[in-house]
């Protein structure tokens, strides 16, 4: 799923790195905390979060993800904003809840490796 | 033993948990410039990353060193702070000491030494009480895993 479409499903604004929204993503993660996402987490190129820290970025990161989806209408700082352009991660900000943003972009095919996931993605 | 391409070292801030994470984020771009494999990369970054942030949250910072050889990355970390009590206990994943505080930004899981353990291929801990702990992992570069081959 290409990473504009997902900014539609979430009814999201775009950040920054606008740039880079062609990019596509094929599994997500949603957690707010960063540990579980280092420790669980594989290949998921989106990360979906109510941790408003640089540390949603740099974890993100870490894990050489492509974006980052701020939910529940949190608005990231521009420390924040500087370091994911610095990265080039793509920054979302959604009005939806977690488990809403998560269900809305797996009921319109962000599904990834469903076993994965499972097992070893879904963090939160 | 292969050759030694680089030595860095790296002072961790334990006064500043906002910029946690800088030092591993620089040994990242490093070995990607090397070239190494994206895998061997995430490894040593994800293991140095948990390091780092462990390192601040509970012993007030320190000294992380990063020997980068052909065939392995070896990351040590220093640090002054108390030491770990009972390490099999520290080792077990869901077990943490950090403050609430920690948790409310995110840290705090009690996944981090698991976490180093599981990227690294060899961990050693060295730890007194009172006088601080030196955790040593090394990252083993497979002869076939380098971006570059």
């Amino acid at each position: 799923m290409k990473i504009s479409e997902i900014a539609k499903i979430l009814n999201g604004s775009v950040l920054c790195c606008g740039e880079h929204t062609c990019g596509e993503v094929f599994s997500a993660c949603g957690s707010d905390m960063m540990s579980d996402v280092l420790a669980y987490v594989k290949n998921q190129a989106l990360l979906l979060t109510g941790l408003v820290s640089p540390h949603a970025i740099r974890t993100a990161e870490m894990m050489d993800m492509k974006c980052v989806a701020f939910v529940r209408d949190k608005t990231p700082g521009e420390d924040i904003l500087a370091l994911a352009r610095k990265h080039g991660i793509v920054v979302i900000k959604t009005p939806l809840r977690m488990y809403e943003a998560c269900g809305l972009l797996f009921a319109g095919g962000l599904r990834g490796d469903i076993d994965t996931d499972i097992n070893a993605g879904v963090c939160g | 033993m292969a050759e030694k391409y680089l030595t860095y070292e790296y002072n961790i801030d334990g006064e500043n948990f906002t910029t946690a994470g800088e030092a591993s984020v620089n040994l990242k771009r490093v070995l990607r410039r090397i070239g190494f494999a994206p895998e061997v990369i995430k490894r040593a970054s994800i293991a140095m990353y948990e390091g780092e942030i462990n390192m601040v949250i509970h012993a007030g910072g320190g000294v992380a060193r990063v020997n980068i050889y052909e065939d392995k990355i070896v990351i040590t970390l220093d640090d002054n702070g108390p030491g770990i009590a009972d390490v099999e206990l520290a080792m077990k994943e869901g077990y943490s000491t950090a403050p609430d505080k920690i948790r409310s930004m995110g840290f705090g899981a009690g996944m981090g030494l698991p976490n180093m353990k599981r990227n690294a291929d060899k961990l050693e801990i060295s730890t007194r009480l009172g006088e601080g702990t030196t955790i040593t992992m090394t990252i083993t570069v497979a002869a076939t895993a380098t971006a570059n081959d």
